[in-house]
């Protein structure tokens, strides 16, 4: 029994003393019922490799790759082990020591690597879809290109900021805000919306331009390396300003932007300027005031759907709630399993198709049994997978909405 | 393992029954269920099947017989006690795939669930009723209805509510044979059933008259009206004497917690509830029933802790504070990973009265084999939970936090009281039985335990002295560097 390298924080993942508490707030565990996919089972299988016990070899590996990276567990444990960490260490090691198939290889490289952190790359990715769908060629396309077709919103709406913009109402003071790169290129209509609400609750909004991608889904997928130095990009972009915040409207960057100091707390040149980044940020919900919303005259049903990265990640689940709650009055239902990962995940639902299309029936037949007609969530992966499920089960009466653009319609501009 | 079979054909003959994704019998997957939340001792099951009914499950079984095989009924593996430990391999059925409320019958004041069902889901699905699931293990949140059974389940409200056995009605059970028998009351029966209680007979079991594949569960009225006091002590002796003057007040208080200094502060660490971190020991106190009543109740209980010099009564405002609250006692075994990589969680009973006299012996305990050892438990019925500190990696400590639970549980027996409350004897507490039982007494279970399992395949080498034992008794596995 040889000990392999120390990739795990060991006090870290000793804090996990099996008590099980975890399991049934995991989705894959709910899904499989297979303790190999509970974090408990995880976390075992990391210390069991850490320790030399198994080696980084294919059926550990199955269970680790799996892993959405939801973080549900994390909510739920008392012991507060910080599974994400965990995650992202083994993830790191599998990836240096495991050799995956090759369609697993080319899929992880093109997507995680080479497509989505870059806007433009993923703007001409996308450009044969435009042609496909006005062709209806999609029956020549293979199952998984197809399946990762229909994840794409029916109508691309792209846009940037403006570097910026000024305060609607007499400034309070000025924020930094964080474009993302699938946001600009799917949802730009959404970050429009986020800067016109931020506009008018009295800020400033400052786009730097020097800044690109979080590294998300670099550090979901093992790659810390690469994770760490978006982060040093992005910290330096938006250093040389006085602002109040950094905002993000996207729950999954959001996660991974307020982690930069654990990210980079080994670097001594960057550690402090990542704490001083990270404890900046926000998300676009935090922010937003309220009190300054009144309710609509619609007479939709709404419902929330909890982004894992908003509510697992960063303990934010009532701030948005209040909000959606403040426009829609007693005409918001709760969602069942409404904190329950919808199978979007990052890149997910791309390399893990099978569990992402169970979870998204199950968030789907949640949604559609509440008799809402709008649910609302807070980052665009969990957007395009809602979108997506609710098309494929014919339930064209229910919209998917980000909350910014929730909060912004009826709104009248001279507010 | 006396198995006649080689594994790829049981793998295979399993797989018939079950389906590929079903059966598990790559040793790095088996690895993960060779415990479950008792660490001290680990073995690998020969197989684990995942089955999604009850026809499933009895078709392992018979193959199991016809292999002469152990077999290992496991739901959510929290068990403390090492219950679902596979001592001499064996195929472990793991019912998590068999986890639905089938029905909710608020008219009868009914559900019927599968046996995987976790705990906590049937409230959630009666609760728009007006109704709920009375048991409530502090592990609720993911132990299932057949771990319940299994060890005849409490938790703090068993205090009024009563334990498992006062609200399982009836449940389906896969014989050690293969055939399926209901015990109690059928889904569609009246309350009442003739002859022997063979369903009571069977909560408690272990697992080892055979496996529970559904259960009819009572569901009763959710009280109007709750009153959650959180009592402040500047010591153990002084909530101890609070406790038993409450209970000699006539007062049944829904439940009656106490938790000492050292679990009030990992708690605090973990939740920022507000407890007083310099408090020898806090009382939680929930009274619930008519509001009249109710109140009268908490005049009397305030005046009761306060004579006992409590230094602060705080009634919880509103249902959040409340729901906050429980949250904190729950979660305190988990939260114990912020004191200690390891733990084990001891399970005694002793006379109410005697409460302060186990609480210093627990203190002398461990200040003998210098190992922390905090305290939470149900006071209310005198079920004391010590939480035995120790690190696996040093085995010197492993072997004195074994003693020092045995000290622990040896005094229980002393004065008057059990080596368990609700946490099952399982592979852990085996050498207690013959302490605490005689030669008789344990014959006469183990011809009960023969009437359902002649051959002694299910659940083995559990309950009983003479049992065989993990060949390695913990720590070589998860060695850590």
């Amino acid at each position: 029994m040889s000990a392999a390298a120390q990739f795990l924080d060991q006090a870290k993942a000793l804090s996990c003393v099996h008590c099980g508490l975890c399991l049934s707030y995991c989705p894959t565990y709910l899904e499989t019922g297979n303790e190999n996919d509970s974090p408990r089972g995880r976390i075992y299988l990391m210390r069991a490799i850490q320790s030399g016990q198994l080696g980084a070899e294919a059926a550990p590996v199955r269970h680790v790759d799996l892993c959405l990276g939801c973080r549900a567990c994390e909510t739920a444990c008392p012991s507060g082990v910080p599974y994400g960490t965990l995650l992202e260490q083994t993830r790191d090691y599998i990836e240096k020591n495991h050799r995956r198939g090759l369609f697993q290889r080319l899929l992880r490289w093109i997507v995680i690597e080479q497509v989505f952190p870059f806007p433009w790359r993923l703007r001409l990715a996308l450009l044969p879809v435009r042609v496909i769908r006005l062709l209806r060629l999609g029956f020549l396309m293979p199952r998984f290109a197809r399946e990762m077709m229909e994840l794409l919103p029916q109508r691309l709406a792209g846009g940037k900021l403006p570097a910026e913009r000024l305060a609607k109402r007499p400034a309070k003071g000025q924020v930094g805000f964080v474009e993302g790169c699938v946001m600009p290129v799917l949802f730009g209509n959404t970050n429009e919306s986020s800067a016109e609400l931020l506009q008018r609750q009295g800020w400033d909004v400052i786009t730097p331009r020097g800044q690109g991608c979080c590294g998300a889904l670099y550090a979901h997928s093992g790659q810390l390396a690469k994770a760490r130095e978006c982060a040093r990009r992005n910290i330096a972009a938006f250093e040389g300003q006085a602002l109040d915040a950094i905002i993000i409207n996207a729950a999954g960057c959001g996660s991974t932007l307020v982690e930069y100091g654990e990210l980079l707390k080994d670097d001594p040149a960057w550690s402090e300027r990542a704490e001083a980044f990270s404890a900046k940020v926000e998300d676009l919900v935090t922010w937003l005031d309220e009190s300054r919303f009144a309710v609509s005259g619609s007479d939709e049903k709404v419902t929330y759907h909890d982004a894992c990265h908003l509510c697992h990640a960063q303990g934010i689940s009532a701030k948005p709630r209040a909000l959606v709650k403040a426009k829609s009055s007693d005409r918001f239902v709760e969602l069942a399993e409404s904190d329950l990962c919808c199978g979007s995940a990052g890149s997910y639902n791309l390399t893990e198709p099978e569990m992402a299309s169970r979870l998204q029936q199950r968030k789907v037949q949640h949604i559609i049994d509440s008799g809402a007609e709008v649910v609302v969530t807070t980052n665009p992966g969990c957007l395009l997978q809602i979108q997506s499920g609710l098309h494929k089960a014919g339930a064209h009466h229910v919209r998917a909405v980000h909350i910014a653009d929730y909060l912004l319609e009826g709104e009248s501009d001279d507010d | 393992m006396k198995s006649k079979a080689d594994k790829k054909d049981l793998t295979r003959r399993l797989a018939e029954i079950v389906g590929d994704d079903a059966v598990l019998t790559d040793e790095q997957e088996l690895v993960v269920y060779e415990c479950d939340a008792y660490t001290l001792q680990k073995n690998l099951p020969t197989a684990v099947v995942l089955p999604k009914s009850a026809r499933e499950v009895a078709a392992i079984v018979r193959l199991c017989a016809d292999l002469d095989l152990p077999i290992i009924p496991r739901g959510a593996g929290t068990s403390l006690s090492g219950a679902v430990l596979a001592v001499d391999g064996g195929v472990m059925i793991a019912l998590t795939r068999m986890n639905r409320v089938l029905n909710v019958d608020p008219r009868n004041r009914r559900a019927l669930v599968e046996a995987g069902c976790v705990n906590a889901w049937i409230t959630r699905d009666a609760e728009k009723h007006g109704l709920f699931y009375a048991p409530d293990p502090s592990s609720q949140p993911a132990c299932t209805i057949g771990g319940n059974i299994a060890t005849n389940s409490g938790g703090p409200h068993t205090l009024k509510n009563g334990v498992t056995t006062n609200h399982v009605l009836g449940y389906e059970m896969v014989l050690p044979d293969g055939t399926v028998e209901w015990l109690g009351v059928e889904p569609n029966g009246g309350e009442e059933v003739g002859g022997y209680d063979l369903r009571g007979a069977g909560i408690g079991s272990e697992g080892m008259f055979g496996v529970v594949t559904r259960a009819l569960v009572r569901l009763s009225k959710t009280p109007p009206a709750f009153k959650t006091f959180l009592g402040v002590f500047a010591s153990v002796e002084q909530a101890s004497r609070a406790v038993s003057d409450i209970i000699a007040a006539g007062i049944v208080p829904a439940a009656l917690e106490m938790m000492d200094q050292l679990i009030t502060q990992a708690l605090e660490e973990a939740y920022r509830f507000g407890f007083p971190l310099d408090a020898g020991a806090v009382l939680i106190v929930e009274l619930d029933g008519l509001a009249n009543g109710v109140e009268q109740q908490a005049r009397q209980v305030d005046e009761i802790c306060r004579q006992n010099k409590a230094s602060e009564v705080r009634l919880a405002r509103d249902d959040a504070e409340r729901a906050a609250l429980w949250k904190c006692r729950k979660r305190a075994f988990g939260a114990i990973g912020r004191l200690s990589p390891n733990y084990v969680t001891q399970d005694g009973v002793v006379p109410r009265g005697k409460l302060p006299e186990i609480m210093r012996f627990i203190r002398t305990v461990s200040e003998r084999h210098d190992l922390r050892i905090p305290n939470v438990f149900h006071a209310g019925d005198g079920n004391i939970h010590p939480l035995i500190l120790y690190d696996e990696r040093d085995p010197a400590q492993v072997k004195r936090a074994l003693q020092a639970g045995d000290d622990i549980l040896g005094k229980c027996i002393e004065l008057g009281g059990s080596v368990t409350g609700e946490h099952g004897i399982g592979a852990e507490k085996i050498d207690f039985m013959s302490r605490q039982f005689t030669r008789d007494d344990l014959e006469a279970m183990q011809q009960l335990r023969r009437v359902f399992d002649p051959e002694k395949r299910c659940n083995p080498h559990k309950m009983f002295p003479g049992a065989k034992r993990c060949a390695e008794f913990t720590q070589k596995k998860q060695v850590a560097a």
